[in-house]
């Protein structure tokens, strides 16, 4: 059985100017311990899909779905205190920039310590050698003295690995990873993604990366979704998707990474996908 | 053939002023780098965050002088410390950068960004400044009619193609570019990455590339740099550093580049599905 489902979500924002469709009929489901990868380029509604689903979109959001059920539980008709007891325990998210996801003013101890206060109801003591254990978990040395921190004294690499702690602090069944090595260079995105697969195999947790990147979700996905302008292009394993892409737009995708240039030109996607899929 | 730009042992040190609580210290950014580049090739200037890389493009780009070293640029020295470029060095070098969010004035319309730098360096009279603007909107693939527009008008990569135009008004011979598509989709980026080639063979330009991304760097490289530390740890031509990297850093940045071979792909499948099974049994 699939730990998410969602069937036909639309996300509609009301702007100055009218409706705004942000996503517009999507169908995603994640089975437990699965990295589905969902791609697509800025505006195709890949992080406003999951936004959705952790409830995080601001008032001016609608959403609406056939079905939106985690783990057989209706997340469309649940009232707000069950939804609080899923969301950052059972499902936990994080973010592209982790630095500003941190709160500066904080130390990173008192900002784990504060999770496992709250959710799990630790304190005092426990709570201190919890967030000392969660730190070894995601490889941060000398976790007693890294708890005094303050986000600016860290790398963003490090910072990443804080709110990777944070989010496995409540041994979560579902990780929703939002663009987690974007702002990181190579060596630090290659070890922050074996961190977070690693962790996914341990825990066994469901994961879902968002990405932009071809060569994150060729490391790393089993099941990919293809978004582009709010819809779904393509669903297919990651074998499949690369070896035989079914959609003109992921065709176009994996052309434009440079390290598939073939002459001298590289293909772009207006020379594969007409502009405005058919509605 | 005199090269377009040499270093010769560039050295850039800031030093950080000390307070009450800390001492003051220098930082060396750049630890003496040698490099030429020939006319219409191509340096990719290779690194991670805090390697040094954008502090020698800055340099190359005559915005901050050296603490130390050489620069020439037509086989002319140059230093800017000592006396300030002149229109004619200025018409020479110019820099794209990175984020072009944040490099295009919000407030000043594109006609004003692209004319600007005749203004201040030639004596161009208003309405040849306008015809040129315009030409050059069209040649980096805008529309004369995108003269009157604000930046906040385009989208991202339509941004960087006016980042391009600007720098190339005053017909340089060298392009500074820091990390030029870094902030761009992948579909954009393959667009602006074919703007710059076109560019570079209709013009002749020479062009220095600062890139963390080495897939970006196979495609536009003509020679590579790595740099760490502010230590330049390999100089090849492309082919070669791509073919045979020689230091363990470059090797590390190479195994860290995330590949989308088919192979690579089904070998990494084939492992998780036995390390369940294993874990099942």
């Amino acid at each position: 059985m699939s730990l998410l489902t969602i069937r036909n979500l639309t996300v509609k924002f009301a702007t100055a100017t009218g409706s705004f469709t942000a996503v517009d009929g999507i169908d995603v489901s994640v089975d437990r311990s699965e990295v589905l990868a969902i791609v697509g380029e800025s505006g195709s509604g890949k992080s406003v899909s999951m936004l959705a689903v952790m409830g995080l979109l601001p008032d001016t959001a609608t959403v609406t779905a056939d079905e939106m059920s985690y783990d057989g539980q209706n997340l469309l008709t649940m009232s707000a205190n069950q939804r609080r007891k899923l969301i950052g325990r059972e499902i936990t998210m994080i973010f592209q920039e982790p630095i500003a996801s941190l709160n500066p003013s904080f130390t990173v101890g008192f900002q784990i310590e504060e999770v496992l206060r709250i959710n799990l109801g630790l304190s005092g003591k426990a709570a201190r050698a919890r967030a000392v254990e969660l730190f070894q978990a995601v490889g941060i040395p000398e976790p007693e003295e890294k708890l005094k921190a303050y986000p600016h004294q860290m790398s963003g690499g490090q910072c990443q690995r804080v709110m990777i702690a944070i989010a496995i602090a409540s041994n979560p069944r579902l990780l929703i990873a939002d663009e987690p090595t974007t702002a990181l260079d190579v060596t630090i995105q290659k070890q922050i993604l074996d961190l977070l697969m690693k962790l996914q195999e341990d825990y066994g947790m469901g994961l879902i990366l968002i990405t932009h990147d071809m060569g994150v979700v060729a490391e790393t996905a089993d099941r990919v979704v293809v978004q582009y302008k709010g819809r779904k292009m393509e669903e297919a394993d990651v074998l499949s998707l690369f070896e035989a892409p079914q959609s003109g737009y992921t065709r176009a995708l994996l052309a434009a990474l440079p390290e598939h240039a073939t002459g001298d030109r590289l293909p772009t996607v207006s020379d594969f996908f007409q502009e405005e899929a058919p509605r | 053939m005199t090269p377009v730009v040499e270093g010769r042992a560039i050295v850039q040190n800031y030093h950080v002023p000390g307070s009450m609580l800390r001492k003051a210290k220098t930082v060396r950014a750049v630890k003496g780098i040698d490099f030429s580049v020939q006319k219409g090739k191509t340096l990719a200037i290779v690194g991670e965050s805090g390697s040094g890389k954008s502090t020698l493009a800055r340099i190359v780009a005559l915005i901050d002088a050296p603490s130390g070293g050489q620069l020439l640029i037509d086989g002319q020295p140059v230093d800017i410390a000592a006396k300030r470029p002149g229109p004619e060095m200025r018409s020479k070098v110019q820099m794209v950068f990175q984020n072009p969010y944040g490099s295009l004035n919000p407030r000043q319309k594109i006609g004003d960004v692209l004319t600007e730098p005749l203004v201040i360096n030639t004596d161009v009279p208003a309405a040849e400044r306008r015809d040129r603007a315009k030409a050059m909107l069209q040649k980096v693939g805008l529309m004369p009619e995108h003269y009157n527009r604000y930046p906040h008008m385009f989208s991202g990569g339509q941004r960087q193609r006016i980042a391009i135009a600007r720098a190339l008004m005053l017909n340089p011979s060298l392009l500074v570019l820091d990390e030029p598509v870094s902030a761009l989709d992948l579909s954009v980026q393959a667009q602006v990455l074919n703007l710059l080639a076109d560019l570079q063979d209709e013009l002749g330009l020479t062009y220095v590339f600062v890139s963390h991304d080495l897939s970006v760097v196979r495609y536009i490289a003509d020679e590579v740099m790595v740099i760490s530390k502010g230590e330049a740890v390999e100089q090849a031509s492309r082919d070669e550093i791509f073919a045979n990297p020689r230091h363990a850093y470059t090797q590390q940045l190479f195994n860290a580049t995330p590949v989308t071979d088919i192979e690579a792909i089904r070998a990494r499948v084939a492992r998780r599905k036995a390390a369940r099974q294993g874990a099942a049994v």
